[in-house]
C-alpha cells in the first residue's frame, strides 16, 4: 500500500507546499495506511496555528452554503482555508455520496482553499473517526483556518465540541418544532448559535425561542430548579457556566446571529462574532485548556487503540477467551469475571508492553 | 488492509443531463465506494482539482455533449501536471467507438455508451483497483 518510498515521496511534496501530497497525506492519516503514526509524529510539533470552527446543524440548514461564504471571506483577508465536509458512510454497503462541494464551487477553484470530503465510516456523532487527526494534517500545512462540517443530522453530533475551537450551531425557521430543536444536546454546545435563511418568516421568534433558552431574555417563564427531586442545575455544566456569565466579564455568552445564505446577508457579523470568540478562548485562557483536553483525548485514543490491537492479535489470548465460553454459556462465569482474568493474563504476559507494531 | 475506493463523479459541459452521472453515483456508493458528486457544469480544471484534494483513485466523467474528445485529454493533462498519474479516468455518455479506442490510447481508461449495466462499470473499476493495489501503487 504505502511503502516508506512513499511516504517520503508525500513528506517531499507536503513541505513544498504541493496539493496532491497534502490531499495523499490526509489519505494515508484518514485510511491509517502504513507509515501514518510516522507521519502524525512528524506533524505533531507544528500544531496549534490553525483556528478550528465546526458548523453544525440540521439538513439543508446552510452548512456548506455558510462553509463557503466564510471561506470566501477568509480568503478574501489572504488567509489560507482548509474545509472538511462530513457526509454519512452506508452502514448496509459501506459506500458514501459525498456532495457537499457541489454547494462549494464559489471558492473551490482559490489557490489557498482545500476542500475534503470524508464519509463517517461507522462513526457516529456527526464526524468521522479520523476527522481530528485530517485537521491536524491540514494545521501542520499552515492552514490559518479550518472549517468542519458536520453530518446534517442534527440533535446528536457532539463530537464537534471536542474538536473545534468553536462550535456554531446553524438552525433555520424551518428546523421544525423549536422546542425539540432546543431540547437537543447540540444546543449545549454551541459557543455561536446562526438562524440561516432569516429572510424567511419565524426567523424572529427562532431567535426568540434560542435567546429564551440561553436566558438572555426573559419570556419563557422561571426555569424550575428541580424535575423529580433532580437538581438540574447540578446536572448542567453549561448552564452553571452560563450563569456564571452573567456574573463576570471573563466569560462568554453565546451570540444568536442572523444570516442569509443566499445573499450573503450577515456573514460578516458572524465573522466578528467568531473572532470575538477567539479573543475570549485566548484572553481566558480557554484556548490552551480546549486544546489541552483534547491532546488528552488524543492519547487516550491512542492508548485504548494500541491495548485492543495488542491484546486481540495474541492468539493464546484470543484462544484463552474462546474456551471460557463453555462455563459462561452454563453460567458457571460471568463477562465479568472472564474480563478480569483475561486482564490479568494479558499484564502476566507483557502483551501490553510489547514492542510497538 | 482494505480502504474504501474514492472515485469524483463529475458532469462536465453545459448541458443539464445529470440524471446518467446521478444514477452511476449512487451505483457506486451501493457497490461500497466513497463517491464524490461535485454536479454540473465542471470545467476540467474544476474536476482536476477536486480529484487532487480529493485524492481520488478514479475520476468518473459523464459527458453527453459530444466534446469528449477535448475534455477526457485535458482532465487527464491537469491530473497530470499535478503529479498524479495514477488516477483512473472512465466515464461514459454518447461516444463513438473509435472515439473511445482512441482516448485509450491517448491513456484514458474505458469508457461506456447508453445501456450499459452498472455492474460492468463497478466491476470494471473494483478490477483495476485490485490490480493497482497488488502492483504496491
Amino acid at each position: 500500500m504505502t511503502g516508506r518510498g512513499t511516504l517520503e515521496r508525500v513528506l517531499a511534496g507536503f513541505e513544498a507546499g504541493q496539493t496532491a501530497a497534502l490531499a495523499r497525506a490526509v489519505s494515508i492519516i484518514e485510511d491509517q495506511r502504513e507509515g501514518h503514526e510516522t507521519l502524525a509524529a512528524i506533524l505533531h510539533p507544528r500544531l496549534g496555528r490553525a483556528r478550528r470552527i465546526g458548523l453544525t446543524g440540521p439538513p439543508g440548514a446552510g452548512k456548506s452554503t455558510l462553509t463557503t461564504l466564510l471561506a470566501e471571506r477568509y480568503l478574501a483577508a489572504g488567509l489560507k482555508v482548509g474545509i472538511v465536509a462530513v457526509d454519512p458512510t452506508s452502514p448496509f454497503t459501506g459506500g458514501a455520496l459525498l456532495g457537499d462541494r457541489v454547494r462549494m464551487e464559489r471558492v473551490a477553484l482559490h489557490p489557498n482553499v482545500f476542500i475534503r470530503s470524508m464519509a463517517t465510516r461507522g462513526s457516529l456523532g456527526g464526524l468521522a473517526a479520523m476527522t481530528r487527526e485530517v485537521c491536524d494534517v491540514l494545521d501542520a500545512f499552515g492552514m490559518d483556518r479550518i472549517l468542519v462540517e458536520t453530518v446534517g443530522v442534527g440533535q446528536s453530533e457532539l463530537d464537534i465540541a471536542r474538536l473545534a475551537d468553536t462550535s456554531t450551531v446553524i438552525l433555520v425557521p424551518e428546523s421544525g418544532d423549536a422546542i425539540q430543536t432546543l431540547k437537543a444536546g447540540v444546543m449545549e454546545i454551541a459557543d455561536c448559535f446562526v438562524v440561516n435563511k432569516a429572510d424567511r418568516p419565524g426567523a424572529d421568534r427562532l431567535r426568540n425561542d434560542i435567546e429564551v433558552m440561553l436566558g438572555l431574555r426573559g419570556g419563557g417563564g422561571p426555569t424550575p430548579d428541580a424535575h423529580h427531586g433532580v437538581d438540574l442545575k447540578a446536572l448542567h455544566p453549561k448552564r452553571q457556566a452560563r450563569e456564571a456569565a452573567a456574573r463576570d466579564d471573563d466569560s462568554w455568552t453565546p451570540p444568536v446571529l442572523r444570516t442569509v445564505g443566499a445573499t450573503g446577508d450577515g456573514v460578516p457579523e458572524l465573522i466578528a462574532a467568531l473572532d470575538r470568540h477567539f479573543a475570549y478562548l485566548e484572553r481566558t485562557g480557554t484556548l490552551h485548556a480546549r486544546r489541552r483536553e483534547r491532546l488528552r483525548d488524543r492519547v487516550r485514543d491512542v492508548v485504548e487503540h494500541r491495548i485492543q490491537r495488542r491484546l486481540w492479535r495474541d492468539a493464546a489470548i484470543r484462544q484463552w477467551v474462546e474456551d471460557q465460553l463453555p462455563a459462561l454459556e452454563r453460567g458457571e462465569v460471568t463477562p465479568f469475571t472472564v474480563a478480569e482474568a483475561l486482564l490479568a493474563r494479558g499484564v502476566a504476559a507483557g502483551t501490553f508492553t510489547g514492542q510497538a507494531p | 488492509m482494505t480502504r474504501p475506493i474514492r472515485v469524483l463523479v463529475a458532469k462536465p459541459g453545459l448541458d443539464g443531463h445529470d440524471r446518467g452521472a446521478k444514477v452511476v453515483a449512487a451505483a457506486l456508493r451501493d457497490a461500497g465506494m466513497e463517491v464524490i458528486y461535485t454536479g454540473l457544469h465542471q470545467t476540467p480544471e474544476m474536476i482536476a482539482s477536486a480529484a487532487v484534494q480529493e485524492d481520488a483513485d478514479v475520476v468518473g466523467l459523464s459527458i453527453l455533449s459530444g466534446a469528449h474528445m477535448t475534455l477526457f485529454p485535458r482532465v487527464l493533462q491537469l491530473l497530470r501536471e499535478q503529479g498524479r498519474d495514477d488516477v483512473l479516468i472512465t466515464g461514459g455518455g454518447i461516444i463513438p467507438k473509435e472515439d473511445m479506442a482512441a482516448l485509450e490510447q491517448q491513456g484514458i481508461g474505458k469508457l461506456f455508451g447508453p445501456g450499459t449495466p452498472t455492474t460492468a462499470l463497478i466491476d470494471y473499476i473494483k478490477e483495476w483497483f485490485a490490480a493497482r493495489q497488488a502492483q504496491g501503487a
